[in-house]
C-alpha cells in the first residue's frame, strides 16, 4: 500500500516537474552554455563505456548465434541477427542502463545535495525556478545525446560482431558477406525503432533522477539514499517501458 | 534618494515601487505533532527595521521561511504587501531576499557567479553592468579578493558576508536576515548594521533581522520582537527592552552568570 502511494506520488511529482521544465522551453536559447555543458557531461562520461560494452555485446551475439547456427548452415545470417538485435533492443537498453548508472546517479547526487544544503531553497527565493536552470538543460541535452550514444553503440556492436565472425574458427565469415546480409535484409526501421526507444528511456531516466534529487529531504545521509532510489527506479522503468514501447512499435 | 520617498527602486524597470509591509496573522506551524510556532501575530509596516530575537530553537528561522514561502503555515496566514506568502506568484511580484543562517551559497559556483546569478537570470543588466554591481557589493563587504574563490574555500564569516552580498545584488524590496552578524567580528557587525540602516534610509527597504546581537537591536531596530517557545513574548520599541515586564524576557536579555549555582547543575538537582 505504502509502495503504491509512493509510486503514484512519484509519478505525479515527475509529471509536474516535466510540465514545469517544458513551460520554460523558450528560455533555452539563453541557457545555451548550460545545455552544452550537460551535453558534454552526458556524452563524455557515457560514450567510452557505451562503446566498450557494445563491442563485447556485438561479439557475444555473433558467437552465440554462430554457435547455435553452425549445424544447420544459418551462419550467413549472423550479420542480420547481430544487426537487428543490436539496433532494436540491446543498444538502446544498454545505453539507457549505462546512462542511469553514470549520469542519472550523478544528477540525483548533485540535486539532492543542493536540496539538503538549501541551495534549492535559495534559488526558489530568488525566483529562479530549479526546473528552468537545473532540469530543462539536462532534458534537452539528453534528448540530443541519446541518439548519438545509440548510433555509436549500434556501429561498434555491428563491428564487434563482424570481427568475431571473421576470426572465430567455427564461424569464419568475411566482413563483406556479414555486412551484405545485414544490408540486404535489415530495414532502416530497426535502427529508427531503437532510436525512438533510446530517446524515451534517456528522457525518463534524466527526468526521474532530477525529480528524486529535488525531492530529497533531511540530511547528508539522504543524499546516498536518493542516488540509490534514483538508479533503482530508473532501471525498473527502463525494463518495464522497454516491454510497452516494443509492443507499441511492433 | 531622500529618506522621505517611501519607495524602492525596481531594477527591472528602474521605476519606483512602493515599499512593502509584512503581516503575520495568527500563524501556527507544526512539524508532525511538534508545534514550533503558536499563534504568532505581528505587522511590520513598509520601511521598518524589525529585529526578532529569541532563544535557540524558538522558531525564528522557521518564521522567516514562512515569509518567503519556503514553509507553508499549518494555520494562519502570512502576507507580504497584501499578497499571500504561500502563493508562488508572490515571489514574482515582490522582490524578497533571504540571507540564510547557513549561507546557502551555490557550492558549484564561484563567489562572483553566486552574486551574478540573480541579475543574469533575470536579465537585469548586460555583463558589464552586472560586473559593476557585483564588484560593488563585494567591495562593501570587503570581499574583493574572494571573487574567484569557491564557497568551500571560504571561512564561516566570509560565507556569511557572501550571502549578504548576494542578497544586496538582488536589490530587494524586503530583506530578511537570519543571524547576519553571528559569525562576524565587531567591526564587520557594525558594517552590517550600517548597511541595514542605509538600505532603510535611502531605499526604504523593509528589513526583518533575526539576531542575538543586542547592540544591533538597540542600535538600528525600529521595533523588536522576542520569540520564546514559539510565542511572541515581547513586541515593542528597543528602548522598552531595558526594562522588560516579563521575567523570562528579562532573564533572556540579561542572563547572570552564576558560578555558585550554575544552570546545568540546577537541571541535575531538579531531575
Ligand atoms: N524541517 C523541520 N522539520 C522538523 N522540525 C523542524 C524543522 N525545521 C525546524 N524544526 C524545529 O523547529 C524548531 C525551531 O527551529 P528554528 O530553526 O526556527 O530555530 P531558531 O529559532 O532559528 O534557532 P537558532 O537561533 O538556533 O537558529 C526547532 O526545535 C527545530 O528542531
Ligand atoms: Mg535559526
Amino acid at each position: 500500500m505504502k509502495l503504491l502511494t509512493d509510486a503514484l506520488e512519484g509519478l505525479g511529482s515527475t509529471l509536474l516537474l516535466l510540465a514545469r521544465a517544458l513551460s520554460y522551453t523558450r528560455t533555452l536559447p539563453r541557457q545555451f552554455g548550460r545545455f552544452i555543458e550537460q551535453c558534454y557531461l552526458i556524452g563524455y562520461t557515457t560514450l567510452p563505456i557505451v562503446a566498450i560494452l557494445s563491442f563485447f555485446i556485438g561479439s557475444v551475439l555473433a558467437l552465440q548465434s554462430g554457435f547455435a547456427g553452425k549445424d544447420f548452415g544459418a551462419k550467413q545470417f549472423i550479420g542480420l541477427l547481430v544487426g537487428v538485435s543490436m539496433s532494436r533492443e540491446l543498444a538502446p537498453v544498454m545505453a539507457a542502463i549505462l546512462l542511469a548508472g553514470r549520469v542519472g546517479s550523478a544528477i540525483a547526487a548533485e540535486l539532492a545535495s543542493m536540496k539538503v544544503y538549501q541551495e534549492i531553497d535559495a534559488l526558489v527565493t530568488m525566483n529562479i525556478p530549479p526546473a528552468r536552470i537545473l532540469v530543462l538543460p539536462r532534458l534537452a541535452a539528453v534528448a540530443v545525446m541519446m541518439p548519438v550514444l545509440t548510433i555509436v553503440a549500434d556501429l561498434v556492436g555491428w563491428f564487434g560482431g563482424a570481427i568475431i565472425s571473421k576470426y572465430t574458427h567455427f564461424i569464419a565469415i568475411e566482413p563483406e558477406s556479414y555486412f551484405a546480409t545485414m544490408r540486404q535484409y535489415m530495414h532502416f526501421d530497426s535502427v529508427l525503432n531503437g532510436l525512438i526507444k533510446a530517446e524515451i528511456f534517456g528522457f525518463v531516466v534524466v527526468l526521474v533522477c532530477c525529480n528524486v534529487g529535488l525531492n530529497t529531504r533531511g540530511g547528508p545521509r539522504e543524499i546516498g539514499a536518493a542516488v540509490t532510489r534514483a538508479v533503482v527506479v530508473s532501471l525498473i522503468l527502463i525494463l518495464v517501458l522497454d516491454f510497452f514501447v516494443t509492443r507499441v512499435l511492433a | 534618494m531622500p529618506a522621505s520617498v517611501s519607495s524602492t527602486r525596481n531594477p527591472f524597470s528602474d521605476a519606483a515601487t512602493p515599499a512593502v509591509g509584512v503581516t503575520i496573522d495568527d500563524l501556527c506551524k507544526s512539524f508532525g505533532t511538534f508545534e514550533v510556532l503558536k499563534h504568532v501575530s505581528f505587522h511590520v509596516p513598509p520601511g521598518e527595521i524589525f529585529v526578532l530575537m529569541g532563544p535557540s530553537g524558538s522558531g525564528k528561522s522557521v518564521l522567516l521561511k514562512h515569509i518567503v514561502g519556503l514553509e507553508l503555515p499549518t494555520s494562519g496566514k502570512v502576507t507580504v504587501d497584501g499578497l499571500d506568502a504561500a502563493d508562488e506568484t508572490t515571489r514574482e511580484k515582490v522582490r524578497m531576499a533571504l540571507v540564510f543562517q547557513a549561507g546557502a551559497l551555490f557550492n558549484s559556483l564561484s563567489v562572483y557567479d553566486n552574486l551574478a546569478l540573480y541579475p543574469r537570470e533575470h536579465q537585469l543588466a548586460d555583463e558589464a553592468g552586472i560586473r559593476e554591481k557585483v564588484m560593488r557589493a563585494l567591495q562593501i563587504l570587503s570581499l574583493e579578493n574572494a571573487a574567484n574563490k569557491f564557497p568551500s574555500e571560504l571561512s564561516g564569516g566570509m560565507k556569511k558576508r557572501v550571502a549578504i552580498a548576494r542578497a544586496l545584488v538582488m536589490e530587494p524590496q524586503l530583506m530578511l536576515y537570519d543571524e547576519p552578524t553571528s559569525e562576524l567580528d565587531p567591526v564587520m557587525s557594525a558594517t552590517i548594521a550600517e548597511i541595514i540602516a542605509t538600505l532603510k534610509e535611502q531605499y526604504h527597504v523593509t528589513s526583518i533581522v533575526v539576531s542575538h546581537d543586542r547592540d544591533l537591536a538597540l542600535g538600528i531596530a525600529d521595533r523588536v520582537g522576542i520569540l520564546m517557545g514559539g510565542q511572541l513574548r515581547f513586541l515593542g520599541k528597543p528602548a522598552e527592552l531595558r526594562t522588560p515586564q516579563d521575567s523570562r524576557v528579562a532573564d533572556f536579555l540579561n542572563p547572570q552568570i552564576d558560578l555558585q549555582n550554575p544552570r546545568f547543575k540546577q537541571l541535575e538537582t531538579q531531575a
